[in-house]
């Protein structure tokens, strides 16, 4: 295992790092040798990429603030404008070198964010370090003006100051690219925790009061269920600490010792696949869960969210979303067939229908004009429909519920389309 | 009028009595939920509320009272149509929050708020400093005053945030507000509450698994609206608290809009004050129609012409002409007698009103557990079918009868109860020898029960006897006596009691349970103009427009419109005439043939020898009253412009679409 080493910082502080990022040593370790001395001027921008919880954005924060290097750290999701952005990044500016009053700042564009920021450079004790500007979620920049992203990616070049730039993401760089050409920043890939891995920092933070081995096992048997199918860190630790109690249950019962693993082994696992099914898929939620355990009864009772899948509709309502349904699947040349020769061989209709419905389930539902939709209503409904403002208003409320969709709002007046949005399984409830 | 207003009163006690039930059980959890915060989840409530999407906002509206009445001050509605990106979402919240703020502790930081709603940073920081500013306000700085006015809600009171329509929010929307709120939970705690009209399903339709997994969420299911209606009518049309009464056809209408259409309570009620107003509006004597204190004052104040109303009334002329000559005389032509007489029909209609309520329920008891519902299983159809007819008559009530008079009894014992239950609890005084009746089938049954199992003992014997027998014919012959005899014995004891029961109860139903057409001036109460209703309820806006180009007649009045059979007369306005043609035109119309046509048809009348003279050349005035005509009917909707081929245009509608 590499030591971290580097002349510029105390060893203390190295090797406390060194505890908070457990198997990020080489990682952390390149970024030190890019850093360089406080001092030294470092490379204009450097983009981290990794799948979910890869510690991106844990790594980084804990280097910066362990090492006490004046920097920012920005949230793109949050400050969702440029200009939010920019603000932000100032006032954190100000914040950061200590000064207690802060003041509103304006800034509407780059160009003014540059001068801004020479200025709060300048005013600041920072010229002979390097700042750094930590862009988390970085793929919402693309959706920012346009001179944003290449702006932030050379801000070293343009301000003039000694400033490095940080841009987190989950994406590869490849699609960050703009058409226009940018600056190239240092790409560095974080790669996924192995299992090895999770079982290592998953049993770093057990709780105090029983022995690290203990919960060891316990992590040990939870990544045995739920390897499978989640490897989030953040979740894996989210239903660690959920099923926890009911795990130590027998020890704290007296029934087995710490020991004892088989045993604990044969009383949780049960426990852990009832949740894979239902905490996992957020079926129930985790306080539903947490009392559930207390009352020790079965889960049985408490439906889950899919369990309610049952739609109370209207019943001209229904009869539009069939009709829709209809209209959406079914090609317009076999509604002669179906829909006119109403009297006789109605078995044998339904028949073929379904036989031809399979293969345009492969493709998707269709959009329908609005005539189409009434003439199959009028068919399939027994008895007469008269065309009454109810009955259209029922389609928009439809179309509000996101169970028909509209096809090419260009003009409402001539010929709105739809398109059925539900799938066979709810139109058989429907229909029953 | 003053009834209208009482009745929007019970409505919303009702209504919010009913939100209050479903969600007192939410109110608790809430306070559970700030206490769970160590996994960075956010709570959220998913409430699911069916799709009559009309009634939510009063239940929104509802909700959020009684939350900031009881838990936070801090709540926001969101609704989908103001929320395009995250940007106006932020800006919307905080707008909501900053104000709830100022109505909470009323004027101190108006200039605060002022500045703010200018030129605010919309984002979660400021969100956050201004909620520890409020928050620390109101526990540090008066600490007294503010006992008063917020002790019911805790120290650090969760901010509320719901969203009306879950279903129209775009996903990205949602997501980025979910993410961003979620990373700032310790210090803002925010509650969500998801509106959901559909299934709940739609929560993992509209969020990504890295998303859903930021929440914490809990469902909640709303009573149905079809409950939600029966309980309205219950309490609105099921007692005899208001004066003002549906006929049967009316009600038919209103209830199948409501499980046609839109299943919508709030539609329903609007439709019961249209009611109201049409009745009172059109009908001159609805003055009577108030309640049972004031009718003797209302009497005696009425007119000559209001005198002469009454004796118009066909259920009035029909009461006449059933009684002996010298008092027809009387009410023809004495005003003070008829007004006299009036109040007391108004009186018997209005204790008719009560026992048929009371008897309905109960006749509604034995009906609703009866296999099959030959009369439905909620009150409010029975309660159609007692309107409509005399229900005594149809089909469906001798089979009632039918199956009745083969309940078991344990059935019909805990039905008798409920019965009796019922009569009790209802006012009338009347009904005491019936309850007095009513116990003794029940106290008959115990009886019964007792021989019953004497009874047991000797068949039990007889079995016994039974057995010993070894000859065949002996057998089959006792066999046959003790069927006999079990038979006749049975209808001797219980099974001529339930007979008795069953025709008592249906002696009851002929008596109480008369159609209300048949009393004598149900005019004044009921309102009945089904037709009238359907109209302004269930417009047909296609039929209308149809109506109108096709048979001016309707609208404009004009004999000399009318035109029989299916010819095109020429003297309709143009629209009309183009209207016609066009209807027997395909898919795409030619302008040329359709110019010539109505040429010919104008000119038909105008001169008719001249249009040999002319065939080929059309008129310039005829020609731009048709393309006159022509884009009225584009304005309309009937026809547009269409590119595959020249001098064409497409017809858009066919037939009832």
């Amino acid at each position: 295992m590499p030591n971290l080493r580097h002349p510029a910082y105390p060893a203390a502080d190295l090797l406390r790092l060194e505890s908070l990022v457990p198997c990020r040593e080489s990682q952390v370790s390149t970024l030190l040798s890019i850093f360089g001395e406080r001092q030294q001027f470092s490379f204009p921008s450097i983009f981290i990429y990794g799948h979910t919880s890869s510690g991106k954005t844990y790594v980084l924060q804990t280097l910066l603030t362990t090492l006490q290097l004046p920097h920012v750290f920005v949230n793109c999701v949050e400050y969702f404008t440029s200009r939010l952005l920019l603000e932000e990044i100032l006032l954190q500016l100000q914040s950061c070198s200590g000064a207690e009053q802060t003041s509103p700042v304006h800034c509407d564009t780059l160009n003014d964010f540059v001068r801004l920021f020479k200025q709060a450079v300048a005013s600041q004790e920072l010229q002979d370090q390097t700042l750094y500007i930590v862009l988390d979620r970085a793929e919402q920049l693309r959706e920012m003006e346009a001179n944003i992203l290449p702006g932030f990616l050379r801000l070293q070049e343009l301000t003039d100051r000694n400033v490095t730039v940080v841009l987190l993401s989950e994406i590869v760089w490849e699609l960050f690219r703009p058409n226009i050409g940018c600056f190239e920043p240092f790409t560095m890939y974080f790669p996924d925790y192995s299992i090895g891995h999770l079982q290592k920092i998953l049993s770093k933070n057990h709780p105090p009061e029983c022995s690290a081995d203990f919960y060891a096992a316990y992590i040990n048997i939870l990544l045995g269920v739920f390897y499978m199918v989640c490897r989030d860190l953040k979740e894996l630790r989210h239903l660690a600490a959920l099923n926890f109690a009911k795990y130590c249950e027998p020890v704290v019962k007296g029934e087995a010792n710490e020991r004892d693993t088989r045993k604990l082994w044969k009383n949780i696992e049960p426990h852990l696949k009832k949740a894979m099914q239902t905490v996992y898929l957020r079926e129930i939620s985790s306080s539903q869960w947490e009392r559930l355990q207390q009352d020790g009864g079965e889960p049985g009772q408490l439906k889950g969210l899919s369990a309610h899948s049952h739609v109370e509709l209207p019943y001209y309502s229904k009869f539009l979303l069939i009709a829709a349904y209809l209209a959406s699947y079914n090609p317009v040349r076999t509604d002669k067939r179906f829909f006119l020769k109403h009297h006789g061989k109605i078995r044998k209709t339904n028949f073929m229908k379904k036989h031809e419905k399979t293969s345009n389930h492969l493709l998707g539902p269709k959009p329908f004009p609005l005539d189409r939709l009434l003439a199959i209503l009028y068919s399939i409904v027994d008895n007469r429909v008269a065309p009454t403002a109810n009955i259209f208003s029922q389609i928009t409320s439809l179309v509000t519920l996101q169970l028909l969709s509209m096809v090419g709002q260009n003009d409402q007046l001539d010929g709105p389309r739809y398109k059925c949005a539900v799938s066979l399984d709810f139109i058989r409830a429907i229909a029953r | 009028q003053q009834i209208q207003e009482d009745m929007n009163k019970q409505l919303l006690d009702s209504l919010v009595s009913f939100l209050s039930r479903s969600h007192s059980d939410f109110r608790e959890k809430t306070t559970e939920w700030t206490c769970e915060m160590k996994f960075r989840e956010i709570p959220t409530a998913a409430l699911v509320l069916g799709v009559n999407v009309t009634d939510h906002a009063l239940t929104f509206r509802g909700l959020s009272d009684v939350l900031q009445d009881n838990i936070t001050p801090y709540v926001a509605l969101l609704e989908a149509k103001d929320c395009p990106g995250i940007k106006n979402l932020m800006q919307k919240l905080m707008g909501q929050l900053m104000s709830c703020d100022v109505d909470v502790d009323s004027l101190e930081d108006e200039d605060g708020v002022q500045v703010s709603q200018n030129r605010i940073r919309c984002s979660m920081a400021s969100l956050i400093s201004w909620y520890e500013s409020v928050t620390k306000k109101t526990d540090s700085e008066t600490p007294s005053k503010k006992r008063n006015s917020s002790s019911r809600h805790w120290q650090s009171p969760p901010v509320v945030v719901i969203f009306k329509d879950m279903e129209s929010f775009t996903t990205k929307v949602l997501q980025d507000f979910i993410v961003i709120s979620s990373q700032h939970i310790h210090e803002l705690p925010l509650v969500l509450i998801f509106g959901i009209a559909t299934s709940p399903m739609i929560i993992h339709r509209l969020l990504p698994h890295s998303v859903s997994s930021l929440l914490c969420i809990e469902l909640f299911q709303s009573l149905s609206c079809k409950e939600h209606l029966s309980t309205i009518i219950d309490k609105l049309l099921l007692t005899s608290q208001f004066p003002f009464k549906l006929g049967g056809k009316v009600l038919q209408v209103l209830i199948n809009i409501f499980l046609y259409h839109d299943f919508s309570v709030q539609n329903f009620v609007k439709g019961f004050q249209l009611c109201i107003v049409e009745h009172f509006y059109s009908q001159p004597l609805s003055v009577l129609c108030c309640h049972l204190a004031d009718i003797k004052k209302r009497a005696y104040s009425l007119s000559h012409d209001q005198c002469e109303n009454i004796r118009r009334l066909p259920s009035f002329r029909r009461y006449v002409e059933k009684q002996e000559s010298g008092k027809q005389i009387e009410l023809l032509t004495n005003d003070s007698f008829l007004k006299e007489e009036t109040e007391k029909l108004l009186e018997d209609i209005h204790v008719y009103h009560e026992n048929y309520v009371s008897i309905l329920r109960c006749l509604h008891v034995f009906t609703s557990s009866l296999p099959k519902y030959p009369l439905g299983k909620q009150i409010r159809e029975l309660h159609c079918a007692c309107l409509e007819n005399r229900v005594w008559e149809t089909e469906e009530y001798e089979s009632c009868l039918q199956l009745a008079r083969m309940l078991n009894k344990t059935d019909l014992v805990t039905m008798l109860q409920q019965c009796v239950e019922i009569l009790m609890s209802s006012s009338g005084k009347k009904f005491d020898k019936t309850v007095g009746k009513l116990k003794g089938f029940l106290t008959q049954f115990q009886d019964l029960e007792a021989e019953a199992s004497q009874e047991r003992d000797v068949s039990i014997s007889s079995q016994k006897e039974l057995q010993r027998k070894t000859d065949l014919y002996h057998l089959q012959k006792t066999l046959l006596e003790l069927k006999e005899s079990r038979r006749s014995k049975k209808l001797t004891k219980f099974e001529m009691l339930r007979f008795e029961v069953v025709d008592y109860i249906d002696r009851l139903v002929r008596k109480y349970l008369v159609p209300a057409d048949d009393r004598t001036l149900h005019e004044i109460v009921y309102f009945n103009a089904a037709a009238v209703l359907r109209g302004h309820l269930n417009a047909a806006p296609r039929t209308a427009l149809h109506t109108a180009l096709n048979n001016p007649h309707w609208y404009l009045r004009n004999q000399a419109l009318k035109c029989d059979g299916g010819g095109i007369s020429n003297k309709a306005p143009d629209i009309c005439i183009v209207y016609k043609l066009h209807l027997e035109c395909g898919r795409l119309i030619n302008l040329v043939d359709w110019l010539e046509a109505f040429s010919t048809v104008v000119m038909a009348a105008e001169e008719p020898n001249a249009d040999a003279a002319s065939s080929d050349h059309v008129d310039d005035i005829i020609h731009a009253r048709f393309i006159r005509a022509v884009s009225e009917l584009e304005l309309l909707g009937f026809i547009k412009p269409s590119k595959q081929k020249t001098d064409h245009v497409a017809r858009l509608t066919w037939g009832g679409c």
